[in-house]
């Protein structure tokens, strides 16, 4: 059956830079925003946006991401002819091999893609923090007569040696492309989200697996060849928050960018719903002496502590006279009484002994603590 | 456990909780900040491995279809057996059946169709989270006809009062069901019955025009049966009137009673729902609640029950009160004893304040 357009979420990725944080589990499965998953952000866009076509590429550790994925039944998209896919790699009689890069994981899916004979592809990853309108994107892209359609984000100046940057015209025509410039041109920043005419990715992808000396990327690979060739090429320019969530600075930074009531994004928006699984665990207990400010909790937690500027996931204990601040506190975590944690990440399932302090102020970015790394912090006694 | 089915008999259930039960029937009523009064019920069936469940349902069922839709979050979305909601259809011409026995013998396919041999029968103001799963062991046992789920109180409370209560002897056999005001044995309306036994009594019923299953076929029929009765464990909460509504969501705040409804068994089952965390804002502050997710809350709440998107704005004191689903309570107002039920949206700057005794209820979708 013929669809517009599908959808093709990157979610292969390993997050090095996350470090204890994917340890175990692909970047796109990290637990986010006290309820969700990373990817969660990505898949509501998209059933949002009504794009129903979305194949899911998984390489990296994806047990707990295509267990999470399932059928797609929380975000609608779970459905006869379409749907939510995932593609890992296979082998068949031409043998195989893992997927090399973001392009070369789309070559190995072509068959996926057409079977639905689209017009567009729009191609997203699972590791961005954002709320965004794919259909008026894919609108853009249509007006501009384009054959790549990137989306980019204005970033301040002094930040621009950090992202691709994007050169372009007035009619936001792109000229150039610049990986990480010294001295940028511009500070409009591709957001790693893009839109190509079928016919012409499809072309592109298959000259690009014949190259030996290719890295199989789109930023490195498919935009620059494109560009070189002179196919027309726009910038589609966002409006609203995203954040790439690549270092744990930036995964901690984002929440508490969460906290902030002036955001953009907004989990409590009726318009743009954010969707995941939801469990059974009962309503939150807030005990006769917490202290809550400036926080969000899930079900099933206990709170007897303080909890002020942190995001604490489902069924969390906070035992008497504990305080948490600035801090993220996943799924299943005990935190016994008289503990203090401070611009911390405590994943899941880790009981902090009474009396801990847990201090990630003194360091350079927050501390990620698990189950192993636990025991490297002394009972000290509550400072206050 | 494949051989017990369920049933979930509201027939006799009926506007129990005033403003509460204006809309819809009682099992539908919102309870414990996240649930419905059915929940415990159909969560126990559940979790008792009983894979079929019927409801008999008469009137204002919309909100309960509406909250238990295809069965889903009970794990009774299934391609054999799963959730089955009876409302009245009279289909028979020839019938004479009154009562709940107008349902017995409209459905007698649903018991027809089984493989199960026993039936497990309960309504919904009976809230605990223990399993069936004893009582029916016991019942195969026994070789009973009928096992009794009860309840031994410590002091009978105006809720029990309208209970049967049970006698017995030194083998579990029952002897007797009453309404002596001084026994605090008490039935909790569910039990497990022979699905033959059942259909026999049915057929028995509707020839002598009884107009209630349980006391015109099991009650009256004591002497020629068989019937044990086994006690409930944990958490035992009736709740059959606003008054004993709104003391078992108070008592649910005290940390002992949460966990023994909450954490003791498996979990109760709701409707999933797709809300966010529970947001506290700077200037919040929250004491000895209960709040589910998708809360803003700004102001001060105290020993009281938020249901799922709740706004509680700035300068505003909610103390004991239950607030449901989507209330907004504006800037400036002070609550105290109070049931708003869902929808509400209380104006800036007003005082609402009803007794422990007498709370004050407000029915669904107002502003006041």
């Amino acid at each position: 059956m013929k669809k517009e357009c599908v959808a093709m979420l990157l979610a292969g990725g390993e997050g090095k830079r996350l470090g204890l944080l994917t340890k175990t589990l692909a970047k796109p499965a990290v637990h986010f925003g006290g309820k969700y998953r990373i990817i969660d952000f990505t898949l509501s866009n998209c059933s949002n946006s009504s794009v129903h076509t979305v194949g899911v590429l998984t390489q990296y550790s994806p047990m707990l991401l295509n267990k999470h994925i399932g059928i797609g039944k929380p975000w609608d998209l779970d459905r006869q002819e379409d749907g939510v896919s995932i593609l890992s790699p296979y082998t068949a009689k031409k043998g195989g091999s893992w997927y090399k890069g973001t392009a070369d994981a789309i070559y190995q899916n072509i068959h996926y893609i057409d079977q639905y004979d689209p017009e567009y592809i729009l191609v997203i990853s699972g590791d961005h923090i954002y709320q965004m309108d794919y259909a008026k994107l894919i609108e853009h892209h249509k007006e501009k007569q384009s054959d790549a359609t990137i989306s980019v984000i204005e970033v301040p100046w002094k930040e621009a040696s950090r992202f691709g940057i994007l050169n372009t015209l007035d009619n936001l025509e792109i000229y150039e492309f610049d990986e990480k410039p010294e001295t940028p041109k511009n500070n409009l920043a591709s957001m790693g989200i893009y839109v190509f005419n079928w016919k012409a990715l499809r072309q592109y992808l298959m000259e690009d697996a014949n190259l030996t000396d290719s890295d199989h990327d789109f930023g490195k690979d498919i935009i620059p060849a494109m560009l070189n060739d002179g196919l027309r090429m726009y910038a589609y320019q966002f409006e609203g928050y995203w954040k790439d969530v690549g270092t744990i600075q930036s995964y901690w930074e984002a929440h508490m960018d969460l906290l902030e009531e002036d955001l953009s994004l907004s989990l409590n928006s009726k318009e743009w719903r954010t969707y995941s699984h939801d469990t059974n665990y009962p309503p939150q207990f807030i005990g006769e002496y917490a202290i809550i400010e400036n926080s969000l909790i899930n079900s099933g937690c206990w709170i007897n502590g303080k909890v002020t500027n942190s995001i604490l996931f489902e069924r969390i204990d906070v035992g008497a006279n504990s305080s948490i601040n600035e801090s993220i506190i996943h799924p299943e975590v005990r935190i016994n009484s008289n503990c203090l944690i401070k611009k911390a990440i405590i994943m899941e399932g880790v009981e902090i002994p009474e009396g801990t302090i847990i201090d990630g102020e003194k360091y350079d970015e927050p501390l990620v603590i698990n189950s192993e790394n636990i025991v490297d912090f002394q009972k000290e006694g509550v400072e206050r | 456990m494949g051989d017990l089915m369920g049933l979930i008999n509201l027939e006799h259930e009926q506007d129990f909780l005033e403003e509460l039960t204006y809309f819809r029937c009682g099992a539908a009523a919102p309870f414990a900040g996240r649930y419905r009064l059915v929940d415990f019920t159909l969560s126990n069936m559940v979790n008792s491995g009983v894979s079929e469940v019927a409801i008999f349902t008469n009137s204002k069922y919309r909100s309960l279809m509406d909250h238990l839709g295809t069965g889903a979050d009970w794990e009774l979305a299934r391609r054999h057996g799963g959730l089955f909601i009876l409302p009245p259809d009279w289909n028979d011409p020839t019938d004479v059946s009154r009562g709940d026995l107008k349902h017995f013998h409209n459905n007698r396919d649903y018991f027809h169709r089984s493989k199960a041999s026993h039936v497990v029968i309960s309504g919904s103001q009976f809230i605990s989270n223990a399993h069936y799963k004893k009582a029916f062991k016991l019942h195969l046992e026994r070789e009973a006809d009928v096992t009794c789920i009860t309840t031994e109180v410590d002091t009978l409370e105006p809720e029990h009062m309208s209970q049967l209560r049970i006698e017995h002897d030194n083998d579990g056999w029952v002897t007797g069901f009453t309404n002596d005001h001084e026994n605090k044995h008490v039935f909790t309306n569910a039990y497990i019955i022979k699905k033959e036994v059942l259909l026999k009594l049915l057929d028995e019923c509707i020839a002598y025009h009884k107009d209630h299953f349980f006391l015109g076929g099991v009650k009256e029929n004591l002497d020629s049966l068989a019937v044990q009765y086994i006690n409930s464990e944990g958490c035992s909460i009736f709740i059959n009137s606003i008054k004993s509504f709104y003391k078992h969501n108070m008592n649910l705040l005290q940390p002992d009673n949460y966990r023994s409804l909450f954490f003791k068994n498996e979990f109760i089952r709701t409707k999933i729902s797709n809300e966010p965390p529970a947001k506290y804002r700077e200037s919040s502050k929250v004491t000895t609640s209960m709040l589910a997710n998708g809360c803003v809350i700004d102001g001060e709440v105290s020993g009281s029950i938020l249901f799922r998107g709740v706004k509680v704005h700035k300068g505003t004191k909610v103390k004991n009160s239950i607030v449901m689903q989507r209330c907004i309570i504006e800037e400036g107002v002070h609550l105290e004893n109070v049931i708003l039920d869902k929808d509400v949206r209380i104006t800036a700057g007003q005082t609402f304040i009803g007794s422990k005794d007498k709370p004050f209820v407000v029915a669904k979708r107002q502003t006041i």
